[in-house]
């Protein structure tokens, strides 16, 4: 059992826990995960590691409410309980002095930016990030994220905050800039990832993506995860999560990441109904 | 007691199972085990060999012939404790355990005529103790000396319960939120009810083990760590793991499996309890399961529980060559499950990113290989498609290398199998493993009989330690494991 220490709601459906877990606080590095399950009926899912509090021997989790199992997580109260977690999985993030990174976060990905941009940070780069989310009220870590970069770029789509228009647009301008960019780390729904991989890969620039896809183990057991790089399958769990955009079959990705659609939405609905009833 | 006479001498009592139309509908258990008339039957045919030769055919050398002769007795409760002098697992090994390639291969009475159903009355013994409550498990004097068990697998579980036995303080590291590794996550409820395997999982703790579950050695915690945490000995059993793929083209569409995933939904994320329970799980019309052992048999099994209308075995080379039990391949014939044999697909076709059909070639046999099974041979031209919206990959298992990677000096072999001598010692001093990680994938009870020599071992290890007399660690380079396929 793993105690929530602490809770805040940073958007409408966006909520972080600080969750005790000594064991996993001792190991994190940026770019890690770990897999938990809320309750009993609960499916195993990934979150990243946000940061670790080594304090309190605690790991932050952010993530936004989309279906039954963030739902439930998003319930959960100060002193509650996660019912199992384990890590950290994955490969770190390869933390080393590029020169120039620019770290593109999009979404509740925002979250899992924010760790990696603060890695090369302190590993001596110039760090510029691009932030972005539909609207202001789901735009989150905007402060976090200032205070670890060099420059930061906010977007929202209907320009409520920052500039109007996604993330894509304003790394396309940096691209074409005048400061040259040695690397271009990309972390977010599948489809931003593929949208930043194919506007890099004409520049030449160095690539990175975290990509997201359906787990169950965590620990290369199953293979759920599996995603062609360079024309191999590799699990995304344990040779992963990072891998080179240029690399990566993203429609793939999108194809496999949308394999339980159609029941993620009827367990929503009979969550949802359920709850309503108790409530 | 009637003994069996004349030509009952020869006939084995069959096991009963509930009619394929009525179980394939549900994951209850297929094999309802033996009412006492039938096992005091089956027991009445054992002629109590003064030299019994099934023995030595049991990887943990249960004392078969004297746990016979007190079901002969009737004496289920001292048939049970002889068991248990070996076996800490017999719930699950006697319904899990290939007896026919082991203790009932070996079994005198198969020259003439069936073997004694040995198995069915382990699973016997062990039913009726759990009908009337377990027996209080007895634990040595505390030696004070600790032991790490990584993985609670059948080999984690058999180590830990034997040197908690013999007094010695022992915690099992595990990765998944629940313990017993294959038997949890890999084999089905209506082969292994879970509940059984709780039960028996209840019994190694109540020796003193302790369990800590979501602890990944290698990640969470290292080796070093452990030996820092006061752990004189490690015991690693922590599997095969990592599924094969066929690596053709159309693998990662929508609706392929690995027979590890597609169980692990079932049998530990309980996905067929959908919306009960929250993991999802995918099921076509028309299953095609790859590869011929129990797992696929599993596997094909679990997809008609499932729902679905057509599941079809697709195998390499012919049904003599098959890994699988042949009464788990008798249990799927009569469920209705279809085999394709000298059968090999070669890509998978989709549409809109999921599976559809599978394009196949045919095979011949050849020559023997390596494994003495006739090697397949494509016929060039005999391509042909076969209709399939689900694919499951059920060829096998490579050796998970997260906890060996983490481990610098642990010496393994080409395939990642850590190299060990017959005692399951390792290149590190201090540290044993067995089962499917040292052996490649193998059977519950081998992994079994590994565990026990290894605690065995551990188990001198210590004492000498406690006397303080020097150690010397015998390198494994001088006598590999004859197991270990090197």
């Amino acid at each position: 059992m793993f105690k929530v220490l602490s809770k805040e709601r940073l958007a409408e459906n966006v909520v972080s826990l600080l969750v005790e877990a000594p064991l996993i606080a001792g190991k994190a590095k940026p770019g890690q995960f770990v897999i938990l399950r809320v309750d009993e009926e609960g499916e195993r899912i990934p979150l990243t590691i946000v940061s670790v509090d080594d304090s309190r021997g605690a790991i932050r989790l952010i993530f936004q409410e989309v279906g039954r199992t963030t739902m439930k997580l998003g319930r959960l109260k100060v002193g509650g309980y996660i019912s199992d977690m384990v890590g950290p999985l994955g490969k770190p993030t390869e933390v080393r002095n590029h020169g120039h990174v620019v770290i593109v976060g999009g979404g509740v990905g925002v979250a899992e930016a924010y760790p990696v941009a603060e890695a090369f940070k302190s590993a001596g780069n110039r760090v510029t990030a691009i932030i972005g989310a539909r609207s202001k009220d789901l735009l989150i870590l905007e402060d976090e994220m200032r205070r670890v970069c060099d420059s930061l770029y906010v977007c929202t789509d209907d320009g409520s905050k920052g500039r109007r228009g996604f993330v894509t647009e304003v790394l396309k301008e940096l691209l074409e800039g005048d400061t040259p960019i040695n690397l271009v780390y990309a972390i977010g729904p599948a489809i931003m990832m593929k949208i930043v991989a194919d506007l890099t890969r004409p520049y030449g620039v160095h690539t990175m993506v975290s990509l997201n896809p359906i787990m169950v183990d965590g620990t290369g057991m199953c293979g759920a995860c599996r995603v062609t790089v360079g024309g191999q399958t590799r699990f995304a769990c344990v040779d992963g999560p990072e891998f080179d955009a240029h690399m990566v079959d993203f429609q793939e990705l999108m194809a496999r990441q949308r394999m339980y659609l159609d029941k993620e939405k009827r367990a929503l609905e009979e969550y949802l109904r359920r709850e309503s009833r108790i409530g | 007691m009637a003994e069996g006479k004349g030509s009952d001498r020869f006939k084995r009592t069959p096991m009963r199972k509930r009619p394929p139309h009525e179980r394939v509908r549900d994951f209850h258990e297929v094999a309802l085990g033996f009412t006492e008339e039938e096992a005091l039957a089956e027991a009445a045919r054992c002629l109590q060999c003064p030299n019994p030769t099934c023995i030595p055919g049991c990887p943990v050398e249960i004392d078969i012939k004297s746990f016979i002769g007190f079901i002969r007795m009737g004496d289920f409760d001292a048939a049970i404790r002889k068991i248990k002098e070996k076996n800490n697992l017999p719930g699950i090994c006697g319904r899990v355990c290939p007896q026919e390639v082991q203790c009932e291969e070996a079994c005198v009475l198969n020259r003439r005529g069936a073997p004694i159903a040995i198995g069915a009355l382990e699973r016997f013994a062990a039913d009726y103790e759990r009908s009337k409550g377990l027996i209080k498990a007895e634990r040595g004097e505390s030696t004070g000396m600790r032991v790490a068990v990584i993985g609670s697998g059948p080999a984690g579980l058999t180590a830990a319960g034997d040197l908690a036995r013999l007094g010695h303080e022992v915690t099992i590291f595990e990765a998944l939120h629940a313990p017993g590794g294959v038997l949890t996550y890999g084999i089905p409820e209506f082969r292994l009810p879970k509940s059984i395997v709780r039960d028996e999982i209840e019994y190694v703790k109540s020796l003193g083990v302790k369990l800590m579950t979501n602890v990944i050695v290698g990640r969470t915690i290292t080796l070093d760590e452990i030996f820092d945490m006061g752990f004189q000995a490690v015991f690693i059993g922590t599997g095969a793991g990592s599924p094969k793929f066929l690596y053709i083209p159309g693998e990662n569409l929508n609706g392929v499996y690995s027979a590890n995933e597609f169980l692990t939904r079932c049998n530990l994320m309980k996905a067929y309890l959908f919306n009960g329970y929250d993991t999802p799980i995918y099921v076509g019309r028309r299953v095609a399961v790859i590869g011929a052992g129990n797992v696929a048999m599993d596997a094909a099994r679990t997809a008609l529980r499932l729902g679905a209308e057509e599941v079809t075995i697709v195998y390499r080379r012919s049904e003599a060559e098959m890994p699988a039990r042949v009464e788990e391949i008798r249990n799927a014939e009569e469920e209705g499950v279809r085999f394709q044999t000298l059968t090999v697909p070669v890509r998978l076709l989709g549409e809109d990113g999921w599976v559809k059909r599978m394009e196949c070639m045919r095979m011949r046999l050849g020559e023997p290989d390596e494994t003495g099974r006739r090697r397949p041979i494509p016929v060039e031209g005999s391509n042909f498609l076969l209709e399939a919206d689900m694919v499951i990959v059920a060829i096998g298992q490579n050796p998970n290398p997260t906890l060996t990677r983490s481990v610098e000096g642990l010496a393994v072999d080409r395939e990642g199998l850590i190299i060990t001598d017959e005692n399951g010692r390792t290149s590190i001093p201090g540290v044993w493993a067995g089962g499917d990680i040292v052996t490649g994938e193998a059977t519950v009870i081998s992994a079994m009989g590994a565990a026990k020599r290894a605690a065995m071992d551990i188990h001198r290890y210590l004492m000498e330690k406690r006397k303080g007399i020097a150690l010397s660690w015998i390198p494994h380079g001088s006598r590999l494991n004859p197991d270990s396929g090197e």
